[in-house]
C-alpha cells in the first residue's frame, strides 16, 4: 500500500478548475518532485494532501486514511505530516527553541524536561545548533527555512511536504537548504516537493511528476523524464528552465 | 416647566451654527500653528524640535476641559482683564487643534521616505521647494485620513464649550432640557445632530484610509 | 499668583486623583472586555449581532462623550434606573472606550497573517492553541500602541464626569475654585496633575511594552 494515494482529485477556486482529476501514488521512503509552470496546480495539490484546501471530487488517502472525510482526526493526521512553506512562517514572537518545541509540547509529544534536548537534536540535523536562542527575525532566510524544517522534524513526521521552499531565498542561500533536504532524503524520509530546483529534482528525487493545466501530464524517473520527455509540453518546459 | 415645542428644535438646530463656527475658528488658527509644530518637529535645529515636542506633549497630556477652564477662568484672573468668552474659547481650541494636528502631520512628514528629500535635492531644489513640491503633497495624502478623523474629535470636543457657558449645540440642549424636563428627547436630538455632523466625516476618513491601503 | 491657599485642599486633590484613577481603570477594563467581545461578534457568523455591534460603534464614536454621560445620568432615571454619578459616568465612559476598543482589538487580530494561523494548524494544534500561542501575542503587540494612547485619552476624558458631579479630579477643581476664587492657580494645578498622570502612564506603558514584547520587529 502506498503511503499517499491521490485518486482523481478535482479542485476549483470559484469557477477556475485548478485540479482536473489528479491521481498519484507515493510509496514509503519515496522522494517525489512535482514540477510544472506556475498555475499548473502543483502547489494546490500539495496543500490538498495536507487538507489545507478542500476538494470537490476524488479522494486523498494518507496511511490508508481518507484525508478529507475524517475531519475528526485532522489534527492527529497533521501531527504526522510536516509541511514547509515558501515564506517559512516561523512564529516571530517565539525564539527558535520555542518555535520548535511549541507543537510537541502542546500536543503532548514531549515533556518540558525533554523539550530542550529535542530542539537541540533537530537543530543539529539542520546545522543550526548555535541558533537555539535566536529570534527568527535575526536569522537569514536560509537559516529561517532550516529552522522551519527542524520545527517539522521535531514532530517526527511520517511524510514531509515542501512547497517551493527555496523560491523566496537569495540564490546564495538556496544551497544550505537543499543540503538539509538531501540529508533527510538519505535517511529515508518520504518527501513530496514542489520545486523549481531542477538540479535537486534530477539528483535526489526517485520520481518526477510534471503537471500541466491541472493534470499529471507525464511522470517517471528523472533519468528518463529529463533526457527523453514524451510530451512537447515537458520538452519545452525543460528547455525553458535550463 | 413647559412642554416641548417646535421652538426648542429650532433653537437646537440653529445652535449648530455656533458649533460649526467653533470648529472653523479652531481650524483657522490651529491648522497653521499645527503645521508650524509639525515642521518644527522635523527641524534640524534640536531645541526647536524639543520645544514643539513639549507643546504637543502638554496639549495631549491635559484634558480639553482643563484647557478651556484655564483660558476661560484662569487667564483673565491672572491677567486681571476681562477676556471675551469667544477669545478664551478660541485660544483653547486653537491649542488643542494645533497639538493634535501637529502630531498627525509630523507622522505624515516622517512617513515620506528620506530618499524623496534626496531626490529633490538632487534636482537642485531648495529645502523650501522640496517641502512644498515633493514632501508636502505626499505627507498630506498620508495624513489626510487621521486629519479627518481628528475633525470628528474636534466637533465632538466643541460640546465642551457648553460647560463654560458658550451656547453651542450641547448648551442649547441643556437649556431646553432644563426648561422642558424631557432630557431623553432633547439629548437624543442633540446626539443625533452631532452624529449627523460626524458620521459622514468618519465614513470619509475610512474611505480615504482604504484608498491609501489599496495603493500601497 | 499664589498657590499657597490651595495647599489646604491637598486632601481634596488627592481624593480627586484617586477617583479619577478609579474611574479610568474601571472604564478601561470594562471597555476592553467590550472590545474583545465586540471584535469576536464582528468576526462571527451571526449577522444581526455583527450589525448591532457596528451600530453601537458608530453611535458611540460619532457623538460627544459629554452627551453620552448626560444621557445615561439624566435619562436612565426616567426609566426607573437611577445610577449615582460615579457609576453613571463609569458606564458612559466604558461604552465610549469600548466603542474604540472593538476596532483596535479587531485590527490587532487582523494584523496577524493568515499564513501564521495556517502554520499553527499544520503543526496539529487546536483552534484555541493556535489563537492563544500563535495569534494572540503578535496581535497584542500590534494593538498595544493604539490601546495605550486611547487609554490616555480616556484618562483625560474622565474630566467630563465632573459635569454630573462624579467627585473626580475636575469636580474637585470646581469645588476648590468656589472656595478660594483662585481660578488661575486651581486650573494650572489641575492641568499639571492630569499631565503628570498622563506622562506617568505613558512611561509605565512604554516600560511594560519593552518588557512584554521583546521579539524583534519585522523588517
Amino acid at each position: 500500500m502506498a503511503l499517499v494515494e491521490v485518486r482523481d482529485v478535482h479542485k476549483k477556486f470559484g469557477r477556475v478548475e485548478v485540479l482536473k482529476g489528479v491521481s498519484l501514488d507515493v510509496a514509503e521512503g519515496e522522494i517525489v518532485t512535482i514540477i510544472g509552470r506556475s498555475g499548473s496546480g502543483k502547489s494546490t495539490l500539495l496543500r490538498c494532501i495536507n487538507a489545507l484546501e478542500t476538494i470537490e471530487g476524488g479522494e486523498i488517502r494518507v496511511e490508508g486514511r481518507s484525508v478529507h472525510t475524517r475531519m475528526k482526526d485532522l489534527r492527529l493526521f497533521r501531527q504526522r505530516v510536516g509541511i514547509v512553506f515558501q515564506a517559512f512562517n516561523l512564529f516571530p514572537h517565539l525564539k527558535v527553541e520555542r518555535n520548535i518545541t511549541l507543537a510537541p509540547l502542546l500536543t503532548g509529544r514531549t515533556t518540558k524536561a525533554a523539550a530542550r534536548a529535542l530542539a537541540e537534536e533537530v537543530l543539529a540535523r539542520v546545522g543550526l545548533s548555535d541558533k537555539i536562542d535566536a529570534w527568527p527575525d535575526q536569522l537569514s532566510g536560509g537559516q529561517q527555512q532550516r529552522v522551519a524544517i527542524a520545527r517539522c522534524l521535531a514532530m517526527r513526521p511520517h511524510l514531509m511536504l515542501f512547497d517551493e521552499v527555496t523560491s523566496a531565498l537569495d540564490p546564495e542561500l538556496v544551497g544550505e537548504v537543499l543540503k538539509v533536504m538531501e540529508e533527510m532524503a538519505r535517511q529515508g524520509m518520504t518527501m513530496i516537493l514542489v520545486t523549481h530546483e531542477m538540479g535537486f529534482a534530477r539528483n535526489v528525487a526517485n520520481r518526477i511528476v510534471f503537471m500541466h493545466q491541472g493534470r499529471v501530464w507525464e511522470e517517471g524517473p528523472p533519468s528518463k523524464l529529463f533526457t527523453a520527455p514524451e510530451t512537447p509540453e515537458l520538452a519545452s518546459f525543460i528547455a525553458n528552465t535550463k | 416647566m413647559r412642554s416641548l415645542s417646535f421652538v426648542d428644535f429650532v433653537s437646537l438646530i440653529s445652535a449648530i451654527q455656533w458649533t460649526v463656527m467653533l470648529v472653523v475658528l479652531a481650524l483657522a488658527f490651529g491648522a497653521p500653528l499645527g503645521l508650524g509644530l509639525a515642521t518644527a518637529r522635523i527641524s534640524r535645529f534640536a531645541p526647536l524640535r524639543w520645544l514643539a515636542a513639549s507643546i504637543i506633549q502638554v496639549v495631549q497630556g491635559v484634558p480639553l476641559l482643563g484647557l478651556l477652564f484655564f483660558f476661560y477662568f484662569g487667564m483673565p484672573m491672572f491677567l486681571g482683564v476681562q477676556v471675551p468668552a469667544i477669545l478664551a474659547v478660541t485660544v483653547a481650541y486653537t491649542l488643542y487643534t494645533a497639538g493634535f494636528l501637529g502630531d498627525i502631520w509630523r507622522g505624515g512628514l516622517e512617513a515620506v521616505k528620506e530618499a524623496q528629500w534626496e531626490a529633490g535635492a538632487c534636482l537642485g531644489l531648495s529645502v523650501l521647494q522640496q517641502f512644498v513640491h515633493i514632501i508636502g503633497p505626499q505627507a498630506l495624502r498620508l495624513s489626510l485620513p487621521p486629519t479627518v478623523g481628528f475633525l470628528v474629535q474636534l466637533i465632538k470636543g466643541t460640546s465642551l464649550a457648553s460647560i463654560v457657558g458658550f451656547v453651542e449645540l450641547a448648551r442649547a440642549g441643556q437649556v431646553a432640557s432644563a426648561a422642558t424636563f424631557q432630557p431623553l428627547m432633547i439629548y437624543g436630538v442633540v446626539a443625533s445632530l452631532y452624529f449627523a455632523l460626524c458620521f459622514p466625516l468618519t465614513l470619509w476618513s475610512r474611505s480615504l484610509e482604504a484608498r491609501l491601503d489599496g495603493s500601497r | 499668583m499664589n498657590f499657597l491657599p490651595l495647599w489646604r485642599y491637598f486632601d481634596h486633590f488627592a481624593e480627586g486623583v484617586v477617583v479619577t484613577l478609579e474611574l479610568t481603570i474601571v472604564a478601561a477594563i470594562a471597555g476592553l472586555v467590550i472590545g474583545v467581545a465586540g471584535a469576536v461578534a464582528l468576526r462571527g457568523r451571526v449577522k444581526p449581532l455583527a450589525l448591532l455591534v457596528r451600530a453601537y460603534i458608530e453611535i458611540f464614536r460619532n457623538t460627544p462623550s459629554l452627551i453620552q454621560i448626560f444621557l445615561i445620568f439624566f435619562v436612565l432615571p426616567t426609566f426607573g434606573l437611577k445610577l449615582p454619578a460615579f457609576e453613571a459616568a463609569a458606564v458612559a465612559l466604558s461604552l465610549y472606550f469600548g466603542a474604540y476598543s472593538v476596532e483596535i482589538v479587531r485590527a490587532g487580530l487582523d494584523s496577524v497573517p493568515k499564513s501564521q494561523i495556517e502554520a499553527g494548524h499544520c503543526l496539529g494544534l487546536t483552534g484555541w492553541q493556535v489563537f492563544r500561542h500563535v495569534v494572540l501575542p503578535p496581535a497584542l503587540r500590534n494593538a498595544y500602541p493604539a490601546v495605550t494612547s486611547q487609554f490616555v485619552l480616556l484618562l483625560l476624558g474622565t474630566s467630563l464626569a465632573s459635569q454630573v458631579a462624579a467627585g473626580e479630579l475636575f469636580h474637585v477643581a470646581g469645588f476648590v475654585e468656589s472656595r478660594t476664587y483662585r481660578s488661575f492657580e486651581v486650573y494650572a494645578v489641575i492641568c499639571a496633575l492630569y499631565f503628570a498622570m498622563a506622562m506617568g502612564f505613558k512611561l509605565l506603558f512604554t516600560a511594560f511594552g519593552l518588557l512584554a514584547f521583546r521579539w524583534p520587529r519585522r523588517r
